[in-house]
């Protein structure tokens, strides 16, 4: 290849809000419910039915353009998008064409250079979603379950902005933290409540025109997203370096093949005759509203990451860690609001909350233990009434079953032991019993202290308190 | 092309193309057939005709409007207000199985 390319993408991202029922009626959105139980005329199409708007729908679409800084359109309005699709029972998608709710933001993210670099956000749009065809195996039909019909979108369209995967990740990651931060959403991109379809050119590099893009659609995961604008700016490359040109279309990515198709043929014009939505009335966000969604912003990562520093004193580390959920991070706070030290708090999460996650293979908004339980342990660890091995056996049936710490470790006999008399008998049977270790001792290797205060550990089923067994260690080993 | 309508004479503006009716077939997932084809490009040469005569008015500077009346702001609260009704919902279904409805094959 002679010529340098650049690649230019810009991201389609939906979102499935995080509202009780779905957008236009009352039916929930609850997942998994059997198929069509969360129906009704609306969300299935029925003719002489209305769509009433759901009022969070607006205020979750609202924060997210106040966090992604965009600006809000106190005048907006639906408009219906027109296509035969049998998921789609209305035959049109109620969504936003002409005044869509928030307009011209931006996101910053960090470069993999490590500069940083500001992705604009074109516009935020509210609309429904489909429903669900599944094919049915046995006979030549598929079957349809409109239980995800009508359940509140956002599509957050970026600018072509970013120029590598790495970039589209760092973008993805920070809008998913900024969503899942004002729980407007669980941005889960494996179940589907975060989709990102992916629209990307190439051109030679230096040059400011763009080149015909195509969208790729059906990516699941990072790494599918990654893989497919790899896979998706080599094709394009090999068409222009063959003297051919590129088509515009829309493409879907087969993960397992690592390929993508087009999706559509020529019988399937994309002509959505998009008019003003006549079963629906303007939203106009007053002042007064656009304040009330406004104080309700609670503090974004980017805040947290700032004052963390500041006034917990956390290495950057920690906090890169802890603020990346926003439930460790709510854990960290009402922890540490009891009384516990900062840093403690965060060595149990970003450890062993972190180690049991993975173990377990949970994500971090399943954790269910409570802070109070936390810091209760914390308290237990800090006046010495367990050890920290029993520390870490108490808090994974904190972490499982949200247990009192302190009855449990009572109910158990896990306290700690530092009865000078009682350890010192033990000590001086582990002496006896390792003169090899002594011996090694008294001529430097004072490594194998180490191994002494395991053999007292164990004699003593874990519950010894370390200080105190090293501290009678040295005494009568003389040192 | 020349039609007579309610004994006007009547010279149609619009003249509806092969390719356009195909599309708009296409469009509406519709087979015609030539006479209907013929027929659907009279109809709809006629209605845009029609339609033209909005576009004598000089509606410059005017709001296009949506709605009818002057209201704005008809919300729902954020509450579950409906069961599974689904047995009522699937009466509607041309076919019904496994208590989804049954639609031809189609893939993504
Ligand atoms: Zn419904």
């Amino acid at each position: 290849m002679s010529k340098e390319y650049e690649t230019v993408i810009g991201l389609e991202v939906h979102v499935e809000l995080a509202t009780k029922t779905k957008i236009f009626c009352g039916c929930s959105t609850a997942f998994g419910g059997a198929p069509n139980t969360h129906t009704c005329p609306v969300c299935t199409g029925m003719p002489g039915s209305l769509p009433v708007l759901n009022k969070q729908v607006v205020e979750y679409a609202a924060a997210v353009g106040i966090a992604t800084g965009c600006t809000i359109n106190r005048f907006c309005r639906f408009d219906r998008k027109n296509y035969f699709y049998p998921d789609n029972p209305q035959n049109y998608q109620i969504s936003q064409l002409y005044l869509p709710i928030c307009q011209n933001g931006g996101i910053s993210i960090e470069t993999p250079e490590g500069g940083k670099k500001t992705v604009g956000i074109h516009e935020i749009h509210m609309e429904e979603d489909a429903g669900k065809l599944v094919h049915d195996e046995w006979g030549e039909a598929s079957l349809v379950d409109f239980n995800r019909s009508g359940v509140p979108l956002i599509e957050i369209v970026s600018e072509p902005d970013m120029r590598s995967a790495e970039e589209v990740i760092a973008y993805l990651e920070k809008l998913r933290l900024i969503i899942q931060y004002l729980g407007a959403s669980d941005c889960k991109l494996n179940e589907g409540s975060m989709r990102a379809d992916v629209n990307l050119s190439v051109r030679e590099k230096g040059s400011s025109e763009f080149g015909t893009r195509t969208e790729t659609k059906n990516l699941n995961s990072f790494k599918a997203i990654a893989r497919a604008i790899a896979n998706e700016r080599e094709r394009q490359i090999d068409i222009i370096e063959s003297g051919e040109k590129v088509v515009q279309e829309t493409r879907r990515w087969d993960d397992t093949k690592e390929y993508s198709y087009p999706m559509r043929s020529k019988e399937d014009a994309q002509d959505y005759r998009y008019f003003p939505e006549p079963d629906l009335v303007p939203v106009i966000i007053s002042d007064e509203w656009f304040n009330e969604i406004k104080a309700k912003q609670p503090e974004l990562r980017d805040e947290k990451m700032v004052r963390y520093k500041e006034q917990y004193g956390l290495p950057d580390y920690d906090i890169d860690i802890i603020t990346a959920n926003k439930k460790l991070a709510d854990i960290f706070e009402e922890t540490v609001s009891l009384g516990s030290s900062p840093k403690k708090v965060s060595n149990w999460l970003m450890v062993e909350t972190m180690y049991l996650l993975k173990e377990k293979g949970m994500e971090p908004d399943k954790v269910t233990f409570s802070p109070a339980n936390l810091a209760k342990l914390i308290k237990l660890t800090d006046e010495r009434v367990i050890n920290g091995n029993v520390a870490k056996e108490v808090f994974e049936k904190i972490f499982d079953e949200d247990i009192d710490p302190e009855a449990y470790v009572k109910e158990n006999g896990l306290m700690s032991v530092s009865d000078e008399g009682e350890l010192k008998a033990v000590i001086e049977k582990v002496i006896a019993a390792n003169p090899k270790s002594v011996e090694d001792i008294n001529s430097g290797k004072l490594k194998a202290m180490g191994f002494l205060v395991g053999q007292t550990m164990k004699e003593m089923k874990g519950k010894a308190d370390p200080a105190s067994v090293n501290k009678i260690l040295k005494e009568l080993l003389g040192i | 092309m020349n039609f007579f309508k309610q004994g006007d004479f009547y010279i149609m503006a619009n003249i509806i193309s092969d390719e356009t009716i195909e599309y708009v077939g296409i469009l509406a997932k519709l087979e015609l057939s030539e006479d209907e084809k013929e027929q659907a490009k009279k109809d709809m040469g006629s209605m845009l005709d029609y339609i033209d005569k909005l576009g004598e008015l000089d509606t410059s500077g005017v709001e296009p409007m949506s709605h009818v009346f002057p209201v704005n702001n008809i919300f729902r609260e954020d509450v579950v207000t409906n069961g599974d009704d689904s047995r009522n919902i699937l009466s509607n279904a041309p076919e019904e199985k496994d208590g989804s409805f049954v639609v031809p094959k189609t893939f993504d």
